[in-house]
């Protein structure tokens, strides 16, 4: 071990950064099904999947920020970036993806409900949606049916943005030609699938809380769908995992030895018990089980519940086991170190327990302030007269 | 304002000079060296170095390294005949007391100075989000820690160890080749106190500097020569155990 190496830099919030931004990437794709490819199936998550999108990227930087040494100067990155720089870069993509993507798309969507809210609301609620206008007013016809076609044309921008988005994640640790755990053509894509499967899973979960929150009942043929196209993306995504595995194991260069003790002593429980058995095998198991069999509704939603909560488990072990797995081993590949995760400290526990929570509690406001449901009374009310009238 | 014939001789000059002192940034440190006529390494002759860890403590208090952390340090080397892919190494607190005596005396010992490389294409100024890692026209990689954010990607990027976090700056930290000394025509602290010789600076642009006979005259090799990062730390007798 190199003297230096002892002290692990990347701690718990560098491990939820790629967790955070992969939900916002998986829970776009998921929109983007219903909106590119017209499968309608999905339609009841398509706003609450924009919206926790969003919830999970205001969230995102965070981590980073109380990571760094010197958060006053982060900054910096977009004033001066270095331009050959992963991580400076990074800055604009996520810059792009949240002013031109997600924003632009959930306002456009909503912009019919908040001017129509901003004239049938009362007190603080009123300024709230009439600041949230942006000086629109306009509902005619013809100027809503130029809302879908931008919407559909930010969409199709999008996904490629959402790829790009954590593909680019995958590369900063892909990148790393020091670092053999990291250091992988196969990351980025790795990244990207692992996100959709992380993302589509989460929104799964929360439409169906969301359903028992509210007392309402919820699409089963949606959850069907949902979990159809979970399964499928997780094949992919374990292929890929499994493929840079074998190749690892056949090529046995010389980071081998050293890899293959770090993942058979401190990274057998998080690599291969949570990561592989329990959060990938055991959910494609529990899915394909309901594509082969006939279950009850209420079985299969059960099956959904559990199959969705182990992948996002498992998602995030593969979070932990690629940023601290790759701090774990030496460079000279002579000696390992340990993680000493402190509790309440800047980059300790608590910290991330409070990280992680923040999205969902940003959620509820937006859920509060831009209903994405599609049941009757949830929709803005009737008859609101459109300033404009058709044009 | 017009500009006239006139104005314009007087302005096209007075903007040239302005424009050159943009150009050439914060003046000079040390009023006769030229930067364009240094480009710096260092030589290292293992064969020589005797573990001793004055080289530890000279870098430590020149450069105020805090405790636990190091800019330079020695490795230990043991190698059984039949095992050059699996060495002994230790480095006791970086060396910087010198070693214990060693019981096995079998096989291969010997003693390997470490530091930063001072790549000529290193993989840490390319991640350094704000450039605030830089290689010098003089080839020394050098962290403006004004500027540096403390990401701490530079530490993951450096395939040899050799950085890392101030914990009083919170900003990264590295091997600087004693930059403060090697341009007033000093030695690095380092080489100043290597009883044997072990560590010399070398000015590669230098037509009278000893390195290019030694260069010649032997085999040497960088760390890792795989990593392709353009090191300049060159090793003298080099065991193909170390990394």
């Amino acid at each position: 071990m190199y003297p230096n190496e002892v002290e692990l830099q990347w701690s718990i919030l560098i491990v939820l950064y790629p967790f955070i931004t992969g939900l916002v990437a998986g829970a776009f794709i998921l929109a983007s099904l219903e909106r590119v490819f017209r499968v309608q199936a999905v339609k009841p998550t398509y706003r609450l999947a924009l919206l926790t999108a969003l919830s999970f990227l205001l969230v995102a930087p965070l981590p980073l920020q109380l990571h760094l040494g010197h958060p006053e100067r982060s900054l910096e990155m977009y004033l001066t970036p270095h331009r050959s720089s992963a991580m400076a870069m990074f800055g604009f993509v996520y810059l792009w993806y949240l002013m031109a993507v997600l924003l632009l798309e959930i306002w456009l969507d909503y912009r019919r409900d908040i001017i129509q809210k901003s004239q049938t609301s009362t007190g603080i609620s009123r300024l709230v949606y009439r600041a949230l206008t942006l000086g629109s007013d306009n509902i005619s016809e013809r100027s809503l049916r130029i809302d879908e076609r931008l919407g559909y044309f930010i969409t199709l921008i999008g996904i490629p943005s959402a790829f790009l988005l954590h593909g680019y994640v995958g590369f900063i640790f892909g990148s790393i030609k020091a670092n053999p755990w990291w250091s992988s053509p196969l990351m980025p894509i790795v990244f990207i699938f692992s996100a959709m499967v992380s993302g589509i899973a989460a929104v799964m979960l929360l439409y169906m809380l969301s359903g028992r929150l509210r007392g309402k009942p919820i699409d089963v043929r949606c959850l069907d769908k949902i979990a159809q196209y979970l399964m499928y993306t997780f094949i992919i995504d374990f292929s890929l995992e499994m493929l840079d595995l074998l190749q690892r194991i056949y090529e046995a260069d010389e980071s081998f030895r050293s890899l293959d003790f770090m993942v058979h002593t401190r990274l057998w429980t998080s690599q291969v018990i949570i990561q592989i058995l329990l959060g990938t095998v055991t959910p494609i198991t529990l899915l394909g089980l309901t594509q082969i069999l006939k279950f009850t509704e209420t079985i299969r939603k059960r099956i959904y519940a559990v199959a969705g909560s182990l992948t996002v488990i498992g998602i995030f072990a593969m979070r932990w086991n690629v940023v601290i797995g790759g701090q774990l081993f030496s460079k000279s590949f002579l000696g390992f170190t340990t993680y000493k995760m402190a509790f309440a400290t800047r980059e300790g526990l608590l910290t991330a327990i409070i990280l992680i929570l923040l999205p969902f509690a940003i959620l509820w406001v937006l859920v509060k302030l831009l209903p994405p449901w599609l049941d009757a009374d949830s929709l803005p009310a009737s008859g609101a007269t459109p300033a404009h009238g058709t044009s | 304002m017009d500009i006239t014939r006139r104005r314009l001789l007087i302005l096209l000059p007075a903007a040239a000079v302005a424009w050159k002192y943009i150009q050439a940034g914060t003046p000079e440190v040390s009023p006769n060296y030229k930067l364009a006529e240094h480009w710096w390494g260092m030589l290292i002759d293992i064969p020589k170095c005797i573990g001793c860890g004055s080289c530890v403590r000279a870098c430590s208090e020149e450069n105020d390294v805090p405790d636990g952390y190091f800019r330079t340090w020695i490795e230990r080397y043991h190698v059984a005949d039949w095992k050059i892919e699996r060495p002994e190494v230790e480095s006791p607190n970086g060396g910087i007391q010198g070693f214990p005596p060693n019981q096995d005396t079998s096989g291969k010992n010997f003693f390997v100075p470490k530091l930063c490389n001072h790549c000529a294409d290193s993989p840490c100024t390319q991640v350094c989000p704000v450039g605030a890692t830089f290689v010098t026209p003089d080839g020394v990689v050098l962290v403006d820690k004004s500027y540096c954010l403390g990401c701490r990607y530079c530490v993951q990027a450096c395939p040899y160890g050799c950085r890392f976090i101030n914990p009083k700056t919170n900003t990264a930290e590295k091997c600087s080749l004693c930059y403060h000394r090697i341009t007033k025509g000093l030695t690095t602290a380092c080489c100043e106190v290597c009883p044997t010789g072990a560590r010399q600076l070398a000015d590669l642009k230098n037509p009278k500097d000893p390195i290019h006979e030694f260069l010649r005259t032997h085999t040497v090799q960088v760390l890792k020569p795989h990593m392709a990062t353009g090191a300049k730390v060159f090793y003298n007798g080099m065991d193909g155990s170390v990394r």
